[in-house]
C-alpha cells in the first residue's frame, strides 16, 4: 500500500464519529515500540476521539531487559579482555547509572552491529580476540540471533559468545489478562508474527473474547488495523484479522520457528518493569553453552534492580499513562532514563516525552 | 527492536543474497527464506530475510474493508 486509500481514510473518520456518538470508553493496546512510534509520527493519536485511548503495552525489548543484564554486561567488559558488539539502542541504556557509550568513551572496545553477523565475521576474522555479541530481542530477532550461534557451532568457533536478552510475546499477553486489565482491543506486532504466525495470537479473541489485528507500521495500515479492532468492538463481535497478509503467514516462517526451537530452550524470564513472566524466555540450549559468555566468563548471578517510585510496569500494564509518574519527564527523561519505558526511544514514555500527549 | 526494511533481491550467492535497499546494496543472509528468487522483495531485520514480501496477498488487504460497512 502506498499513498492513503481516500476509501479507508473516509470509512476511518465514519468510525471515529460513530465511536463518539456512542461515546463508550475504548482502550487499545500496541504491543510493539515500533508502532508506538509510527502512531506518533503519523499523527494517528490526532485523529482518534477523546474516548479511544491507544496505550502502549510491553512492546519493547531493549526496554524490559533487566538493568542487572546491563550491568552483567559491563562487568564482562571491565574485567575482561573482549571486544563486544551490540544493537544501537543497547548503547545508552544505564544499569547503575553507567551506560556502555561511557565505557566506550573511556576506550572500552565496544562496537555497534546492525546484524550479529558482523560480530560472527569479525570473529572468524580475528581468531586471537574474544568477541561477545550483546542482544537483546523478541521472535522477531531470535531466529537471527539462532542463526548466528548454529554457524558459530557449524564452525566451531571458540573466540565468540553472547550475551543474550530474548524473550516471546503471547507469554506476555496471558500475562496482562491475568491482571485484569481493561483492554478493549490489540493492536498485534506485524514482524512478531511474521516468525511466529497469525495463529499465535488467535487466543486472545478465542479465549479472551478481545478482538485483535496484526497489522504493518505505515499510516495507511494502521489506519486499517485501527478500523478493524474499533469496528469489532463497536459491532460486540470480536474478530481476529491478519490485516498484515503481505508479510505475515497464518503460520508464520516455519523455517525461522525451527531454528528458534533448535538453539532455544523455553524458560521463565524477567521483565524490566513487571517483574517475572512464566514461559516468557528464550535461552540458549545445553548444546550451545560454550556460547554462553555468562557461563564462559564466569559472572556472577544478580538480581533484578528495581527502580524507586518508577510506574513503567503499570504503564506497560495499561493501567496508568506515562505523564501520571511522577519521576515522568522529572528524575526520568531520555537523556537519563530511570525506567524501562523510558530507556529506549520506542518505549511508551520515551514516545510521549518526544511526541507530548497526542 | 522490531523495524525491518524491504528490499528487492539482485544477486544470490549461496545463503546470502546482495539486496538493493532503495539503491544501497547490502548483504543480507537467506537462510529463513531458502525459496527466495532473484527479483523477490524481501523483508529484512538484522542482516536476515525474515520473509518474502507476498503480492498476492495485497487483495486480502482490500477485501477487509469491506469488514468496515455499517448497513
Amino acid at each position: 500500500m502506498g499513498m492513503i486509500n481516500a476509501n479507508l481514510l473516509k470509512m476511518f473518520n465514519n468510525l471515529m464519529n460513530l465511536a463518539k456518538e456512542k461515546g463508550q470508553t475504548i482502550n487499545l493496546m500496541e504491543v510493539c515500540g515500533t508502532h508506538t512510534m509510527a502512531l506518533f509520527e503519523h499523527g494517528i493519536r490526532s485523529l482518534l476521539p477523546e474516548n479511544i485511548n491507544l496505550v502502549s503495552g510491553p512492546g519493547c525489548p531493549v526496554c524490559v531487559t533487566g538493568e542487572e543484564v546491563i550491568v552483567e554486561a559491563m562487568d564482562l567488559i571491565e574485567n575482561n579482555t573482549v571486544t563486544m558488539f551490540t544493537f544501537g539502542d543497547m548503547m545508552k541504556v544505564p544499569g547503575e547509572g553507567r551506560t556502555l557509550n561511557e565505557l566506550k568513551a573511556q576506550g572500552f572496545p565496544i562496537k555497534v552491529a546492525y546484524s550479529p553477523r558482523v560480530a560472527l565475521e569479525f570473529a572468524e576474522k580475528n581468531p586471537k580476540i574474544e568477541v561477545v555479541f550483546f542482544g537483546a530481542g523478541f521472535e522477531t530477532t531470535a531466529p537471527a540471533l539462532g542463526a548466528v550461534i548454529l554457524e558459530a557451532f557449524n564452525k566451531k568457533l571458540n573466540n565468540f559468545s553472547v550475551i543474550l536478552s530474548v524473550k516471546t510475546v503471547p507469554p506476555a499477553i496471558h500475562f496482562l489478562f491475568s491482571q485484569e486489565i481493561r483492554i478493549n482491543g490489540f493492536i498485534l506486532p506485524g514482524h512478531v508474527s511474521a516468525v511466529i504466525g497469525a495463529k499465535s495470537f488467535r487466543f486472545i479473541t478465542e479465549k479472551y473474547q478481545v478482538p485483535a489485528v496484526v497489522t504493518g507500521f505505515t499510516a495507511e495500515e494502521l489506519l486499517l488495523g485501527i478500523s478493524l479492532v474499533v469496528n469489532s468492538i463497536l459491532k460486540r463481535e470480536p474478530g481476529y484479522y491478519n490485516a498484515y497478509p503481505t508479510v505475515v503467514r497464518e503460520h508464520g516462517n516455519i523455517v525461522a520457528q525451527k531454528i528458534i526451537s533448535e538453539v532455544f530452550e523455553i524458560g521463565d524470564a524477567y521483565w524490566r518493569g513487571i517483574g517475572n513472566i512464566p514461559s516468557s524466555g528464550l535461552f540458549l540450549k545445553e548444546k550451545f553453552a560454550k556460547f554462553d559468555a555468562k557461563k564462559k566468563f564466569g559472572l556472577k548471578d544478580r538480581q533484578p534492580i528495581i527502580p524507586r517510585g518508577c510506574k513503567c510496569g503499570e504503564i506497560m500494564l495499561g493501567k496508568v499513562l506515562p505523564p501520571a509518574c511522577p519521576l515522568f519527564g522529572k528524575a526520568c527523561t531520555p537523556e537519563k532514563p530511570v525506567g524501562a519505558c523510558m530507556v529506549s526511544s520506542e518505549g511508551s514514555c520515551a514516545a510521549y516525552f518526544k511526541y507530548g500527549r497526542r | 527492536m522490531c523495524l525491518a526494511v524491504v528490499g528487492k533481491v539482485e544477486k544470490i550467492e549461496g545463503e546470502l543474497a546482495i539486496v538493493d535497499l532503495g539503491g544501497v546494496l547490502q548483504p543480507v543472509s537467506l537462510v529463513m527464506v531458502p525459496q527466495v528468487q532473484v527479483g523477490d522483495f524481501v523483508l529484512i531485520h538484522t542482516g536476515y530475510a525474515v520473509e518474502i514480501i507476498s503480492e498476492e496477498a495485497y487483495n486480502e488487504t482490500m477485501e477487509l474493508l469491506k469488514e468496515l460497512r455499517w448497513e
